[in-house]
């Protein structure tokens, strides 16, 4: 059981000056690259991103255990394939933010456009705000935790992991659902393809807590939420359920 | 003598033929489309409707044997930093491991590298096997987004964004449940045995501006080392293409209506997407009009099956061409030897296409652990080497005819049609005249 709190965690726990880069006087590839070169992660493990200005690809392929405070918005794909590293960004992300991510922490201060966690492998994903459409969408084991609502379509054919929503969802939520599990405390829409309702056992209630616990949110009950996930009926093809689709 | 009520000869119905009828039976009997494997099976335009013209008093031949004509191509020079080289200007098309067996894989690398070129993974992630056994790797980077991850994206050489394929142009996979073995499941993140689709469109973008952001994306991941191809399947070659090169793509790959597919809806094979012979020339037109023909390349596939294919391929344009359904027979695939067992199925050596359901006697399109035995990595890659080596020799052949040090110096110039048909979608005259049907803006 993971006990650390990544969200709330003091972002600059050494005690020396953070790497700082600023996009407005060095390129994206200037700084990507020299994320992807660090050598002792130990060493130089709090970086500082300025003026990234709603940049696409900011921080992406990151592998190292260091943490990065982006201090603005950012655009497409943020956190990309991230490994390791935790990624604040102290504003609002666009599309794809931590898509296809393996492990880390992204927190995302502000609003989250389409497709956050797309693909996401691993690791955790924090929206502060609220999460645009298709949040989730072909989830492979990404826990993401959204503080307010997500968007139509979230968790399209999602795959395995949880996906929190304190908020509400919008239509077809989990639409053509597989192993993963969704955990919702306000409303939804509708439920999608194949997703239903599901009783809240104990275990459901210990990784809620634990996912609450790690995304820094205390102040809501885990049995405040209900679960959703799939009733199994499409896995496979049957001419009787050609409605469904 | 006289003649009452002659019989008539029992007429049967070309609309309503065997196969139609045939076909209105199963889904009587079943209530679901048929499903398979392989390419369009109907015939259409093809290559075979192109001849060479060769030398005569104007153009005059090489050497064969004597003097040199190259086939080295160079493929990702527009923006990576470490483009790929091939030795021959013919690769080995996206398979994945799921829809082929790990014997198949590694031979279909250990092939490739033989001859000198490139081989490319599919719908299910990377492997060891084609890894290791691959000289220069094409990773696959589809809507499904199965076994994907940085450190495969970083150790292979380039990478391919598939938008569409020649098969099945707007629709994604399927890879039904019986082939879903331990190793595939985890390699996918989904349960063992249930049947698994590939999306159609990818989760994360839509459209050509998003396109190009993703590539950028990638290119960023990867530190601009990688050479990013996008590959579409024939349904509007012109605007595809000018929005792939658009994006930012290094290479496009445009493959045809006769490119396989490990399994879909026959209705879909069959009625979705062009000929690979209507593709070519759009595809090449979009280059030209961007300035960018060969600094973008263009790979084309699609029921290539010999030298002439190739040759053809890039009189018309391209700069490679990619083989997949040809490389599995090369490997073993619809042997005559497997015959009865090919019987057993309802079916013949030639005709097997059900790839699907994991039964395949050649040990290739499967996951069962005993039929994939029959799959010597080394014997049957060795097989795949000499028929790509034999591919080459034969273009190289009607290029010298031709008169060309290089392949590349193929031209629509030295080809006529036999056909209208094919005159008009490879823009190159009728055979005995200097008509070109259509001629004019695409």
């Amino acid at each position: 059981m993971h006990s650390t709190n990544l969200a709330t965690a003091p972002l600059h726990q050494a005690n020396y000056a953070p790497k700082t880069f600023d996009l407005s006087k060095i390129t994206l590839r200037e700084f990507n690259q020299a994320l992807h070169e660090v050598k002792d992660a130990a060493a130089e493990s709090n970086w500082e991103v300025l003026n990234p200005k709603g940049s696409h690809a900011v921080a992406v392929g990151a592998e190292h255990a260091i943490s990065i405070d982006v201090q603005g918005s950012v655009g497409y794909y943020c956190g990309g394939m991230n490994q390791n590293s935790t990624i604040t960004v102290h504003g609002s992300a666009g599309p794809g933010v931590g898509e296809n991510m393996m492990s880390g922490t992204i927190i995302v201060k502000g609003d989250a456009s389409q497709y956050a966690g797309a693909t996401g492998r691993g690791g955790l994903l924090v929206i502060e705000g609220n999460a645009s459409s298709r949040c989730g969408i072909s989830m492979k084991g990404i826990n993401i935790v959204v503080r307010g609502n997500i968007g139509h379509m979230s968790a399209f054919m999602a795959q395995s992991g949880n996906l929190v929503v304190l908020g509400d969802a919008g239509d077809a939520l989990g639409d053509s659902i597989y192993e993963a599990r969704l955990f919702v405390r306000g409303s939804v829409k509708s439920l999608g393809a194949d997703c239903i309702k599901k009783e809240m056992r104990p275990e459901h209630i210990a990784i809620l807590k634990d996912l609450l616990d790690r995304a820094g949110i205390s102040d809501v009950k885990p049995e405040e939420f209900s679960r959703y996930g799939s009733a199994r009926t499409l896995y496979n093809f049957n001419i009787d359920n050609a409605d469904a689709y | 003598m006289s003649y009452h009520n002659p019989p008539t000869t029992p007429r049967k119905s070309a609309t309503f033929d065997e196969y139609a009828m045939s076909e209105i039976r199963r889904a009587a009997a079943t209530g679901i489309y048929d499903i398979r494997g392989s390419g369009a099976k109907r015939k259409v335009p093809h290559f075979d409707d192109l001849l060479f013209l060769g030398a005569s008093i104007s153009r005059y031949p090489l050497e064969g044997y004597r003097e040199k004509c190259d086939t080295t191509v160079v493929l990702g020079s527009r923006y990576a930093k470490k483009p790929i080289e091939l030795k021959i200007p013919i690769t080995v098309a996206g398979m994945s491991f799921g829809s082929l067996s790990g014997p198949a894989k590694e031979a279909l690398g250990r092939g490739a590298t033989l001859a000198g070129t490139s081989t490319t993974t599919g719908d299910g992630g990377m492997t060891e096997e084609e890894r290791g056994h691959s000289k220069q790797l094409v990773y696959q980077y589809l809507p499904s987004r199965y076994g994907m991850n940085p450190r495969d994206l970083r150790r292979a050489d380039a990478i391919e964004i598939v938008v569409g394929q020649g098969a099945k142009p707007g629709g994604g996979g399927m890879l039904l449940g019986q082939k879903i073995s331990d190793r595939v499941a985890e390699m996918r993140t989904l349960p063992k045995g249930i049947d698994q689709r590939s999306a159609c469109r990818h989760p994360d973008w839509t459209g050509p501006d998003d396109l190009e952001i993703k590539i950028l994306e990638i290119r960023e991941i990867t530190d601009w080392e990688k050479p990013i191809y996008v590959k579409v399947g024939g349904a509007r070659p012109y605007y595809d293409t000018a929005l792939a090169v658009k994006a930012g793509a290094d290479v496009v790959v445009l493959d045809g209506m006769q490119g396989g597919t490990a399994a879909t809806q026959e209705v879909f094979i069959e009625h979705v997407g062009q000929p690979t012979l209507a593709c070519i020339r759009p595809a090449v037109k979009a280059l030209q009009d961007l300035g960018m023909h060969r600094k973008v390349q263009l790979i084309v596939s699609g029921g290539i099956r010999n030298g002439a294919d190739v040759a053809k391929a890039l009189a018309l344009g391209a700069d490679a061409v990619s083989v997949g359904t040809a490389a599995l027979i090369a490997l073993g695939d619809n042997d005559p030897r497997w015959e009865d067992e090919y019987q057993k199925l309802g079916t013949t050596a030639g005709a097997y296409d059900d790839w699907h359901e994991g039964k395949d006697p050649a040990g290739i399109t499967t996951q069962d652990v005993e039929l994939m035995k029959r799959v010597d990595p080394i014997a049957a890659g060795r097989r795949l080497a000499n028929y790509l080596k034999v591919m080459t020799l034969e273009a190289q052949t009607i290029a010298r005819a031709c008169g060309k040090n290089h392949l590349h110096n193929l031209e629509p110039e030295d080809l006529c049609a036999l056909s209208i048909e094919a005159a008009a979608m490879a823009g190159v005259p009728l055979a005995g005249t200097s008509w070109v049907p259509g001629k004019g803006p695409f």
